[in-house]
Parts: C-alpha cells; structure tokens; sequence
C-alpha cells in the first residue's frame, strides 16, 4: 500500500508528545500515512504555514482557530480543531520576588493568592490567543494586563527583570525554576482542572473536502494519545521528545514535565467539546468588544465534535451522548452518559467552583 | 505621495543593510531597523509604521500579533496580515520565510513592490543558510573520517589508503555512510580510553 503523505507542525512543547509518538512508533503508517513533521518557533508562524498550506495540520492552541471564526488576530483561513490533544500542560512560574510576597499564603487557596496579588503586575503569555491567557484573565480577572513573550524567552524575560510571573506551556516553567530563575509554580490546572490547550487543527476546507486523509490523520493522533495514557510510555516519550528535531532538551526535564498535569487521553481528553469552545469564544468576544452570542455560536462551530464521532467512533473512541456539557460540573472521576453505554468523565472544576453553562446566554 | 513606513526587525546587521538597500531602490520609504526582542511591540507601537517585516523563523513574531487587537473601541486595528489584499503575495512571502504585516488601509500597489524586494532577499538568505548548512555538515563528517582513519592507522599498524578502504567495505557491509561508521569509531575509542 502506498502511504499518503501529510505535514504537521508542532511547537516544541511537552503537549507536542501525540504528533511525536505518532511519527516515531510508526502509528501513522498503520493508518496508511506517512507523517513528516515540522518545528515551528512562533504560533503565528504555524497558524499562517496551517492556513497557506505548507503544513496538512497543526497541533496548535486551542484559542486560535476560535480567534479566527471571531475575526481576531492575523489568521488567514478558517481552521478547524478536530480533537484536543492535551489537557493542561502549563505551568505558572513566579519570579523569587514575587514567592517572597506570597510566602505565609496557602498555595492551595487560589482566592487568597489571588487577593495578594491584587497589585499591578506585570505577566507573561505565550500569545494573546492561548489558554494561559484566558486561564490568567479566568483567575486574576480581566483587568490583568499580560504581555505577550514566546515561550522560549519568557525565562529570559523574568532573568531581566521584566516579568513578575509567567505561564508557559511546559517545560519552559520547570526549566526556569531549574535555572534558578522562577522560584515558585503553580500548575495551569489549579485553576482549571481540565483546561483544552492543544488541539489538532486543519484548514476548515481541507478537513471537509479530504475526508479520507482527516479520518485517517484523527485516528493516528488519537492512537498516539491512547498510547501517551500509560507512565511508562511517558518515559520512552520524553526520551525520544529530547532528541534535537523536537524539543531539544535534557530528557529528565522533559519526563519530570510529563509526569504532572497533562492529560492526553483518560476521561475522553480527546473529545473537542463543543462547549469549551464556546466558553473560550465567549471570553475572547468580551474581552474584545465583539457580539458574545454571535461568538459563541461561531466558536462552537469550529470544535469539530461531529468530525469527531464520524472518524473516531468506528475506530473505539468513548462517544459522550452530548457534544455539549457544563464546564465546571464534574468534581469527581465519574460514569456520564455515552452514546452507548456509559463514559468516565475526570474532572473539570474551576478553582471558585463556578460553572460554564452553554444553555445559558 | 508620503514615503512608506516600514519597520524592519532584523538582528544581523549585514542582513538589515541588504534588505534596507533593497526595499529603498524599489519605493520611497523609512525603514527602522530594530535588533533586540526587548519591548517590541511598543517600539513599534510608538513608530506607528505602515508595514513591518520580520522573519517567519523569529520567535518574537508572536509578539507582534498583540498589536493586531484593537486597545479600544475608537482605535484601528494596528496591524493586520496582508494576505486579505493579496494571497498569492503572501504566500510568496511565506514560502520565501517572510512575515509582513500591514497596516489598514495601505493600498496593495504600494506593498508589492516593496515585498517583491524583500522576498527576493529573504530568498537568497534562505539558500545562503542552506549552503552554509550543508558545508558545515560535510566539513564535519570529513574531519570525523580523517580522525577515524588516523585511529585504525595507528591500532592496525596500516597506511592511509587501506584505513579508508576498512571504512568504505565496512560501511558497505552495514550499510551505512562512511561518516556513520567514522562516528561509531571515534564514540567507541573515547569509551575504550
């Protein structure tokens, strides 16, 4: 059988594990591809490679195909994210000035850091379209002011003196603290506990006129990440993610990454609700001073959960009986409704215990 | 007509000259070439130039993209990509390793020519790193040859020529490359030391 060929791009994070895996341990071939990946070193420069068609796919932020479908930022053609890739995976690192101020404070009690840090502050994101950005508004609310720094000079930012915190897809985080930079980290699930940073996105034309290469595509990352659930996989994982084609950096750091926080599978991690899209949507459409209801019907049309059950049931995916859930609502690992049988959903809390309800306006 | 306002980010100074030379024999303009990360995006801010180009393979690209949000209702857009006006430019500028970002309201026949220039050179560096990479490869997979060489000459007590054809047969019989088994060579005599 010849192997159709196809690109993907990746940046080179921890959450970049399922494009890796899939390329390396050959589960692209078994669906009859053949992947060749490509490094990018900015999200806007993988966006506009996505969208002129230099990359088949990305694995991407999961706010930037949403950006798109609201008109925001400079995308040039209407993605689509077909699955999650990672739950969490970020990290939030304070400069040694900042543990200084927070010390006496119960690192557990999001509410009270949050009021000790009711100072201006000066804090780094990654990009402006990004789940580090929306989980910082999230806590500290939307009078936050960030600044955008790619990923791998946020340490060297707060080195200088220029950032008070930071959050960071990692190993960046934990790199920084290892460096001697960043004295303190908070993990990006403190507060969310499920947030959807990565997902697999095509052009939106691309995904609808290929059936075939999307199908097959969906069903390798989705293979990869069944295979990422194990700790032991984590390992081989984080060995092969050292390698300099990829993340380029020490494996210790990489597998201490890969051990906390991320979540590529379990509790149908895979699943692109519809209603996290819209709850993204409708933060990016606020802040901006765009139509929230406009927003978050655009928004929930670009998390492709039809896309989802059409190429990934037959293969065995879990099939939730919704597309739609409230975000927030699950506390503890539990049985949900699942188009057959039933589903183990993990939990999603946000750290003030409130909900996002996408049947409410 | 006003000279175009083009801010032009580029670290290596030789490369800035080229592409400032380039972009001022086409169309009248006033680059400003900035060469740190730091504060970026309020550098720019404050030039308020019409067009900035920067390399797509820049991480500091991601900064820039703040400047496409609007701070305030009364406020234009900063920047925008510049494929709404020109796809086919765009994608020349993006296989070429170009980002161009425009700003409102510049009219297309004013940005072509100046990207024209500008991806002609991106073009040229790109081939010039594509030369200097291959160079530097095969510089180093020869000096690991010459050393391998040197250490079966000496341990089998045998002149250059038959060192080189142990390593040509053997990479034969692995099928491998002769700088592979040169490699493999070297590695296991620092161990065996």
């Amino acid at each position: 059988m010849s192997l159709l060929p196809v690109t993907a791009g990746f940046l080179p994070l921890i959450d970049a594990a399922p494009l890796i895996v899939a390329h390396e341990l050959r589960f692209a071939e078994e669906e009859g591809l053949s992947l060749s990946l490509r490094r990018s070193t900015s999200w806007s420069a993988l966006r506009d490679l996505l969208a002129f068609g230099q990359v088949d796919a990305a694995s991407i932020l999961s706010p930037i195909p949403i950006a798109g479908a609201l008109g925001l930022g400079g995308g040039a053609a209407p993605l689509d994210a077909l699955m999650v890739t990672s739950l969490g995976g970020e990290a939030i690192a304070f400069s040694g000035r900042m543990a200084h101020h927070l010390e006496g404070i119960d690192l557990h009690d999001l509410t009270a850091m949050r009021g000790a840090l009711d100072m201006p502050l000066r804090i780094g994101v990654p990009f402006p379209f990004s789940i580090h950005a929306e989980l910082i508004y999230c806590w500290l609310g939307e009078g936050a002011t960030v600044e955008t720094v790619p990923p791998s000079l946020l340490p060297d930012a707060m080195a200088a003196g220029e950032l008070d915190m930071f959050i960071v897809g990692e190993p960046w985080a934990s790199g920084a603290v290892e460096r001697g930079i960043a004295s303190l980290l908070l993990p990006g699930t403190a507060i969310w506990r499920a947030p959807p940073d990565k997902v697999l996105a095509m052009r939106h034309d691309r995904a609808e006129d290929d059936p075939e290469l999307t199908g097959r595509l969906m069903r390798t990352v989705w293979r990869a990440c069944r295979w990422l659930r194990l700790r032991e996989n984590r390992i081989t994982a984080s060995e092969i993610m050292a390698r300099s084609p990829y993340l380029d950096l020490p494996a210790d750091l990489i597998e201490k990454a890969m051990e906390g926080g991320i979540e590529f599978f379990e509790g149908c991690a895979t699943f692109p609700w519809r209603s996290q899209a819209e709850w993204i949507g409708a933060r990016l459409a606020a802040r901006n001073r765009l139509d929230v209801t406009a927003a978050r019907i655009g928004a929930r049309a670009v998390f492709r959960s039809d896309l989802y059950r059409q190429h990934l049931g037959p293969a065995g995916a879990d099939l939730p009986a919704a597309s739609s859930r409230i975000e927030g609502a699950v506390s503890e690992p539990g049985l949900h409704p699942a188009s057959a049988g039933r589903v183990i959903l993990l939990p999603d809390g946000f750290f003030d215990g409130s909900v996002f309800d996408p049947d409410l306006p | 007509m006003k000279p175009i306002s083009i801010v032009l980010i580029e670290k290596i100074p030789e490369r800035a000259t080229l592409i400032m030379g380039a972009l001022r024999a086409e169309a009248e303009c006033e680059v400003t070439v900035i060469a740190t990360d730091e504060g970026l995006a309020r550098r720019i801010a404050d030039i308020a130039p019409d067009l900035v180009l920067i390399d797509v393979a820049n991480p500091s690209r991601d900064t820039l993209e703040a400047l496409s949000l609007a701070s305030s209702p009364m406020d234009r857009p900063v920047a925008m990509f510049v494929d709404r006006s020109d796809r086919d430019l765009t994608r020349a500028a993006i296989e070429a390793g170009l980002s161009a970002y425009v700003v409102n309201g510049l009219r297309a026949e004013r940005i072509r020519p100046i990207l024209d220039a500008a991806i002609a050179r991106f073009h040229m560096f790109q081939r010039m790193r594509t030369e200097l990479a291959a160079t530097r490869a095969a510089l180093a997979e020869r000096k690991d040859v010459d050393k391998a060489k040197r250490i079966l000459m000496t341990a089998r007590g045998i002149g250059e020529e038959e060192a080189y054809a142990m390593l040509r047969r053997s990479a034969m019989d692995q099928k491998k490359k002769i700088s592979d088994i040169a490699q493999a060579i070297i590695i296991a005599t620092d161990l065996l030391k």
